[in-house]
Formats: C-alpha cells, structure tokens, sequence
C-alpha cells in the first residue's frame, strides 16, 4: 500500500495536478459537493421530504439578510415552504445520483458494444457502429427528451413520477451511450493488432478474456477522460429533462425542477428559487468540465473526435 | 463522386426508414387512433367496430406499410387535440421556430466570428483570455437557465425588452401561413432575447473552432511564404489565412444548425414561444401521441437532409472523404 502511495506522490499525474491551480480548485471544490450529496441528511438544516417541517405560510421568503427574510432559512424558502438550502442539498444529491447512474450505465453499454465491435470487426462492427452512428447524428438532448416523452406518456404522469430517479438513468443512458462505444471502439482498433495481444492469443486465451482482461484496461485512460465530461453532460440532461417536466417531480425536486419551480416566481421578484439553484447548478457542473480539460491535457489519449 | 452521392442518399433513406419504423411502433404500441377520431364517448361494441373498419386489428407490418404510404403523401396521422392532420398542425407552427434559429444563427456568426479570429491572432492577449475564460464558463450554464436569466435582467429587472411571446407579427404570403416577426419593430424586439438565448450554447463551440482552426492554418508554410514576400498583414489575415478556416467552420455549422432544433424546446418553453418545441411539449402533456410521432418523423427528416447535404458538399469540396468511405 505505501508501495503505491509513494509512486502516485512520484507520478507526473500527481506532479501536474499540483501544479494546476485551475485543477486544485475544482477538484476541492468538486469534493465538496460530493461529500454534501453524500451526507444531505446530517448536513442539510431540515428535511425538505417531511411534510411536518414545510409551513405554507413560510412560502417564498426571501434570504435571511433581507428584511423580510428570517434567520430560521438562510437563504430563503421555496414555493412550498421549504427550506431552500437544505432543499437545494438534497437536490443536488439527486442530480449527483443521476449524473453517476446514467454515466455508469452508458459506459457498460457503451463498453460492451464498442470492444465487441473493435475486436471482432468484420460484419458484427459494421452493423453496430452503424447504429452508434445514426444515433449520434441526433442530438443526445433530443433522444432523451423523446425517450422521456414516450415513457411519460407510457406509464402515466403519476407512476412515472414515482419511478423517476430509474427511469432518468436508463434514459439519459440509453441517449449517451454512442460516445462511449465509438471511443472504446477507436482505442481497440489501436491495440488489437499490438504484440501483448497477439501473445495472449497464441497462448490459446479465450476471445472474451483477451477482451476483458487484455485489451480493455488499455483502454480505460480515454474512458476515464470522457466519463468526467459525461458527468456534467447528465446532469445537465437530467436538470433540462426536469425543466420541461419531464424529470424529478416537485416534491422530491433535483437543482433542475427547483429551478423550473422557481421559474414561475420570478416575475412576481422570487428570483431567489431560481438564482440559487441555478448557480449552484453552473458551479457543480464548471468544475466537472474545467477538472476535464485538465484530465484531457495530462492523459492525452487520442480520443475520437465526435 | 456519383457513387458516393448514391451511396450517402441510400443510407439516408436506410435511417428514414428506421425512424419510421420506430416511430409507427411507438404509435402502434400506445397511441389510440379511435380515440383520435371520435374522443372517449363510444361504446365498447362501437369503438371495436371502427378498429375493424380502420384496419387496426390487422397484422403488424400490413399497417406498417400502410402508414408509409400514406406518410409519403404526406400524411402522418390525425392530432387528437387539435382536430386536424398532424402535418398540418407542424407546419403552421414552424415558420416561428425557423425564425428563432434564423435569429441565432445570425448572432452566432455575428459573434463568433471576430471573436475566433481575434483570439487566433492574439492568444496572449488580456481579450482573448477573457473570452476563453467565458466560453468555458457558457459550455457550462444550461441554456434554459441563460434564457431565465436573460429574462430576469433584461425583462423583470430593467424592463427593457419583452420577455414572452413574438409580438407584433405580419403576414408574408398572404394566406396567414408565415406570420413573419422579423419586419415590424415589435416582432424585433420579441425575438432579441430568445435569439441570444439559443445563440449562447453554440458560441462557445464556435469561437474555439474557429480560432483552433485559424491557429493552425497561421503555422502552415504558406503563410510563412506570405509573410516573407512581406505582404500586409491585414491580406494575409483576411485572404490567406481566413478563408481557409473557414472550409470545417461551415461544414460543423450546417450540423450545429440542426442540433439547434433540439435545443428550441427549452427556448420555446422558458419565452412561450408558439413554435414546433412549445407545441412538442403541450403535445405530451395532453398525450397526442400521433402529433408527436408527426414531430418526430418531421425533426428526424430534417436531420438527415441536412446531415447528407452536408456530407455531400464535403465529400465535393475533399476528396479524402469519398475514397476513404469506399472500403
């Protein structure tokens, strides 16, 4: 274990990260909002999913250094009555818990069909690069919003509402899942023909050890630069999806339906709903995308340009 | 060059047919088409007698082929809500939506291309640093919340422009069909906002290409030639250097244009804009499944003309592209 500690310390990763002020910061800040998500329920000033707490009459207050505002909420309160904070908190873990869901979900796919179709090539890649490709010449945004639009209309507004954190993984995965293929894809093609993979197959090793074993964890360095990207890109789904009411319902919200909740308050002057979350939203999602820059420069696979 | 055209046409069709497909299956699987015709109020024995009539309890493919044909004439099935063809309904609603990405797409070149070009020349500078800063930080604001944003500033707060609606609007072809927001004042102003809204998620893309490309068209060597038979710099800027940038700029923007449609749907409900995204949405709330099957087939369709356009215009203008595609 020291073994390993000391290596990383001696690593240019690790050289490079400590020196990249931008990447320092986003990655503390980064942790910080996974630790909130992680620990809503002792953080978060009260719980914005128990009915006794949420007081109608304390709906729209404004943050607790207006006059009106009170010392009780600190920055403010919803529609409903809740705290804003502790609901922007327990949203935000549910936008973390999409955001991880749907990329893990589209990386399976996305690993599956891309290191079938690189390694057996012939008919297998044609047909199921051909499908990644139709798919990818639509926007990812608009399948999913098709894909929640059927599922809505399928299940009924009120079970759909009930099952939504599921449902928005497998949508926003199945809408995503391309990227992953034809990245896995373009780095199997570089590997396959390499000597280690020749030597496993002349040993007799079987096509799917060679894949899962061999070639796959060559392979993991483009993964992990677009699974950082794809991160922000699900959550960003995922608050579009609830903005349309086609994701998390209002009593359970995410960043995203917070601010479409708010979104109807702004021009009696609530701006607070929605500015809040909003900014918390751009935070999360800037530091994901800047600590993925970085993460690019430093591994510098040759990733498929999409 | 024939072959690949016919090639890239084939395929096109291949997807078309797919989309259809889906499209029909979806509809077959939970949309309703006597409940389209006559509403909730019949019989079980009469709502049977119609399925019969209309042919809906015959064989999965038999309707399929059946619905092609008639989509080929241009009949993508009965909106229930609105009580008229579903194509009818799209295109009475589409001359608003092209408005909106006419609009942005104005901006966006506006915008983006002095801005990737000064940034290409002047990387160092205080500018282009600022600019780059703020395309990172725009990949990261959603644009539905640049839309509230916009709104709150310019709309609530300074009341300067109109938030909602297209305002004032006239009548192009004179048969009402196009009621075009572009020629009055009224129908400008209306359109400022929503128009920068939808602008602000391709700038950033947009000034980095353009100013990634120009970057490495300044290193090539014949632009080290021009500056060495000592001609103004402006020339080579403009002439040598930004013309060819510009060959990637246009091809990534005819796609862009089509992602944009995409992207209405979260403009036109955040401004109420009564375009095809706003009409999208009120479609699923009231569960107009053949409206939104129409939707698809007609947002699919226009992807993939504009992609094949723009592949074949590529493949004209760089012959790689066509021998590489031949294996």
């Amino acid at each position: 274990m020291k073994n390993h500690m000391t290596r990383f310390r001696e690593s240019y990763f690790f050289y490079s990260f400590k020196r990249d002020k931008v990447a320092m910061a986003s990655f503390f800040i980064l942790l910080i909002f996974l630790l909130m998500s992680a620990s809503a329920p002792l953080i978060s000033p009260y719980d914005p999913y128990d009915s006794h707490n949420i007081d109608i009459m304390n709906s729209e207050m404004p943050p607790s250094w207006y006059d009106e505002g009170s010392p009780e909420f600190l920055l403010g309160t919803d529609n409903m009555g809740r705290d804003l904070l502790s609901t922007m908190i327990y949203g935000l873990r549910i936008s973390v818990l999409i955001g991880i869901g749907a990329v893990l979900l589209q990386a399976f796919i996305g690993i599956l069909v891309g290191l079938t179709a690189g390694y057996v090539g012939g008919k297998v890649d044609a047909v199921l690069m051909r499908v990644a490709d139709i798919q990818f010449s639509f926007p990812y945004l608009m399948v999913a919003i098709f894909i929640s639009a059927i599922f809505q209309i399928l299940f009924g507004i009120g079970s759909y509402e009930k099952m939504a954190v599921p449902l928005l993984i497998v949508i926003i995965g199945l809408a995503e899942w391309p990227v992953y293929a034809r990245t896995i894809r373009a780095s199997v093609m570089g590997e396959k023909n390499k000597e280690y993979v020749e030597a496993a197959r002349v040993i007799g090793l079987s096509r799917p050890v060679i894949m899962i074993r061999h070639v796959l964890p060559n392979t993991l360095t483009s993964v992990m630069v677009i699974s950082t990207i794809q991160v922000a890109n699900a959550v960003m789904s995922e608050a579009a999806l609830s903005f349309l009411g086609l994701g998390m319902p209002v009593t359970m919200p995410s960043l995203g339906s917070l601010i479409k909740s708010g979104f109807e308050y702004i021009f009696s002057g609530s701006w607070w709903i929605t500015i809040f979350p909003g900014l918390f939203l751009i935070l999360f999602v800037l530091v994901i995308n800047l600590l993925g820059d970085w993460l690019r420069d430093v591994l510098n696979p040759k990733l498929y340009k999409g | 060059m024939f072959a690949f055209i016919v090639r890239r046409i084939t395929q096109a069709l291949f997807v078309m047919l797919i989309i259809s497909m889906i499209g029909f299956a979806i509809k077959n699987k939970i949309g309703d088409p006597v409940r389209d015709l006559v509403g909730e109020r019949v019989t079980p024995a009469e709502r049977e007698q119609l399925r019969d009539k209309l042919g809906l309890n015959d064989p999965f493919f038999t309707q399929y082929s059946r619905f092609l044909k008639n989509a080929l004439q241009g009949d993508l099935g009965h909106s229930f809500f609105y009580k008229k063809p579903a194509l009818s309904v799209i295109v009475a609603k589409a001359p608003a939506t092209i408005e909106l990405v006419l609009g942005a797409a104005f901006i966006i070149i506006l915008v983006s291309l002095p801005l990737g070009v000064y940034t290409a020349l002047r990387p160092r500078s205080f500018f282009s640093r600022m600019v780059m800063g703020f395309s990172t930080l725009g990949v990261s604001i959603p644009v539905f919340l640049t839309a509230i944003m916009l709104i709150y500033i310019f709309g609530v707060q300074l009341n300067w422009l109109p938030s909602y609606g297209r305002g004032e609007t006239v009548d192009i072809f004179g048969n009402g069909w196009w009621q075009s927001g572009f020629l009055t004042r009224d129908g400008l102003l209306h359109l400022i906002l929503p128009c920068f809204a939808l602008a602000s998620i391709m700038l950033p893309l947009f000034i980095r290409l353009i100013r990634s490309e120009m970057m490495e068209v300044l290193e090539t060597e014949y632009i080290k030639y021009a500056w060495a038979k000592g001609l103004n710099p402006m020339r080579i800027w403009l002439v040598h250097a930004f013309k060819n940038t510009l060959l990637p700029v246009v091809t990534v923007f005819g796609v862009q244009i089509g992602i944009m449609f995409a992207f209405t749907i979260l403009t036109e409900t955040v401004f109420q804009w009564q375009g095809m995204g706003y009409m999208f949405l009120e479609a699923v709330e009231r569960s107009d499944i053949s409206l939104l099957i129409a939707y698809l087939i007609v947002v699919g369709s226009v992807f993939v003309i504009v992609n094949t356009v723009v592949d074949i215009i590529y493949g004209f203008i760089n012959p790689t592209v066509r021998i590489a595609g031949r294996t």
